[in-house]
């Protein structure tokens, strides 16, 4: 048997309160915190759902007037339906929010490190109003705000209420890659601009060809975490009539009558597609970050 | 850009008239006055803290002046409407840190800002460049970044990017001082082929057998004054002042 050693082992008697090392990062709010959880999930993830919602009808015995294998087949003949448009309809409108986004965004996260003061203090603000109000508050002021048609010389143009939902979407997007770049461009040592500046660069040279180049990289990780997450807020548009994936499962349901039984695997399979598109992304990013992490 | 003002070589191309600067409430530099001619190589040594660093980053505007004159080849660095960008073409500066640009290997650490700032041909800088690599001893490097450069072959590579946008004067800011013992050697001969060439230096530095060998002229600096200054012959052995003679009792 191993000898117990004081002080390893057990406490000792001569042992002193000692304070342990402080490590900031275990206390910093983590900004990539959504997509290293998601991550982290085993990748089966997705069958133990589908099998919850699959067992739910059975389970619910209550309620239900309907087998495992009935909700099945029911949603099997709606899956093209759901998939085909809703789907690719959500996809589509994740990369324009993000696209739309992602310009403004980057032109704001200049704007905030921008030598002029009046304009940094407007960028700065443009930015915490968006990062930090409620997503659907955007969407529906958006929605109202904005006119249902604009005439250009002329020529009556249509703006459909998905146009709307891109643009309310791309807000709390850009206000977000607003302070990524602001973030990673504060993130390279001043002694860089020093050196760039000594060997007569101009301070807009020094950005793009020194500074930006240096951090580009380190803004992807958290640039796809929030893709992933405006992904997953995409269901919003549904309340504004938009007919993306959420919408068109409920109008599934409603064609079957909304029976109870169906409620559960639909919505289920609804979550199961969100999870599919999602975790792959959330690996790739957070293996990038590791990459990354490396060299600086 | 302002004109020359008439000046011409046989006048000091860095001259420096009762310099003051401050960082708020903390003044550094009280009256700082001295010239440099062309050719010559000046050393600034000193306690820490005495304003040695300061007072060369003044020199190319890196740090701007509340009071005083600094004047590079006729040229006012203390002016609002001075062209910063003109003036750092002609004054180089080499830094303690290195500073290379991580994301580029060390050719192209040199050949940039020839190419994008004074919009050189690329085959010329490329040529002077490799040519730099060679002078400062590091052919075989040009394609290595600067994190697989030892310190002393990153510095030498700074000093190299400097040299690219010849310029008329170079600033060396406690360029060893981040080096250790046997890298500071290769560093200090190659700031040693330029004096010898010519170049007009300023170093701030701690490396008195250095100072007293390359050196012209060496200025002492404490609490932001120059104490004493006199060529090296002189200096090293009759100092007068007590603050002066403590600083050298540690170091000699």
């Amino acid at each position: 048997m191993a000898r117990d050693i004081p002080g390893i082992a057990a406490p000792a008697r001569t042992d002193l309160p000692v304070l342990k090392p402080f490590r900031p990062g275990s206390f910093a709010p983590d900004s990539m915190a959504w997509s290293r959880w998601l991550a982290g999930l085993p990748p089966w993830t997705p069958l133990a759902l589908l099998a919850v919602a699959f067992a739910w009808p059975t389970v619910a015995v209550a309620q239900t007037d309907m087998s495992a294998g009935e909700a099945w087949g029911i949603l099997v003949r709606w899956i093209p339906f759901i998939v085909g448009s809703g789907f690719v309809f959500t996809v589509l409108i994740s990369i324009l929010s993000m696209l739309i986004g992602t310009l403004l965004g980057a032109m704001l996260g200049l704007a905030q490190i921008s030598k002029n003061g009046l304009v940094r203090r407007f960028a700065w603000s443009v930015t915490q109003l968006f990062r930090n109000s409620p997503w659907l508050v955007i969407l529906y002021i958006v929605l109202l705000a904005l006119p249902f048609e604009v005439v250009i010389f002329g020529a009556v143009l249509a703006i459909p209420d998905w146009v709307k939902a891109v643009f309310g979407l791309s807000l709390p997007i850009m206000a977000n890659i607003s302070e990524i770049v602001r973030g990673a461009v504060q993130s390279v040592p001043t002694a860089q601009w020093e050196a760039s500046e000594s060997l007569a660069f101009s301070r807009r040279q020094t950005l793009w060809q020194i500074i930006l180049p240096q951090c580009f990289k380190r803004m992807i990780p958290p640039w796809m975490n929030w893709y992933a997450i405006l992904t997953m807020a995409t269901p919003l548009c549904s309340l504004l009539g938009v007919e993306e994936t959420i919408t068109l499962t409920r109008q599934a349901l409603e064609a079957e009558n909304n029976r109870p039984a169906l409620l559960v695997p639909f919505y289920g399979f609804a979550l199961i597609l969100f999870f599919a598109y999602c975790y792959p992304i959330a690996r790739w990013t957070i293996s990038l970050e590791r990459k990354f992490a490396v060299k600086l | 850009m302002t004109p020359n003002s008439g000046w011409t070589p046989d006048q000091p191309i860095i001259s420096l008239r009762n310099v003051h600067k401050s960082f708020g409430e903390l003044e550094v530099l009280k009256g700082v006055t001295f010239d440099v001619m062309k050719g010559e190589v000046v050393c600034i040594i000193g306690p820490s803290g005495s304003g040695k660093s300061t007072l060369i980053r003044c020199i190319n505007a890196l740090n701007d002046i509340q009071e005083g004159s600094i004047q590079v080849e006729g040229q006012e660095v203390h002016d609002a409407h001075l062209d910063k960008l003109e003036l750092r073409k002609k004054v180089g500066m080499v830094f303690q840190q290195y500073n290379l640009f991580p994301h580029k290997t060390a050719l192209q650490n040199i050949m940039m800002a020839p190419v994008k700032v004074l919009k050189e041909p690329k085959e010329e800088v490329e040529k002077r460049a490799r040519a730099l690599m060679a002078k400062v001893r590091l052919q075989g490097k040009e394609d290595a970044y600067p994190g697989e450069l030892s310190g002393g072959q990153q510095q030498r590579v700074a000093i190299a990017r400097s040299l690219a946008m010849r310029p008329d004067v170079m600033l060396f800011d406690e360029v060893t001082a981040a080096l250790d013992p046997e890298t500071v050697k290769e560093v200090l001969v190659t700031i040693k082929d330029l004096a010898a060439e010519g170049m007009t230096c300023i170093l701030v530095t701690h490396e008195m057998g250095f100072a007293r060998e390359v050196a012209d002229h060496i200025y002492f600096t404490d609490r932001g004054v120059i104490v004493e200054h006199g060529p090296p012959a002189t200096f090293f052995t009759e100092a007068s002042d007590p603050r002066t003679k403590e600083f050298l009792s540690q170091i000699l």
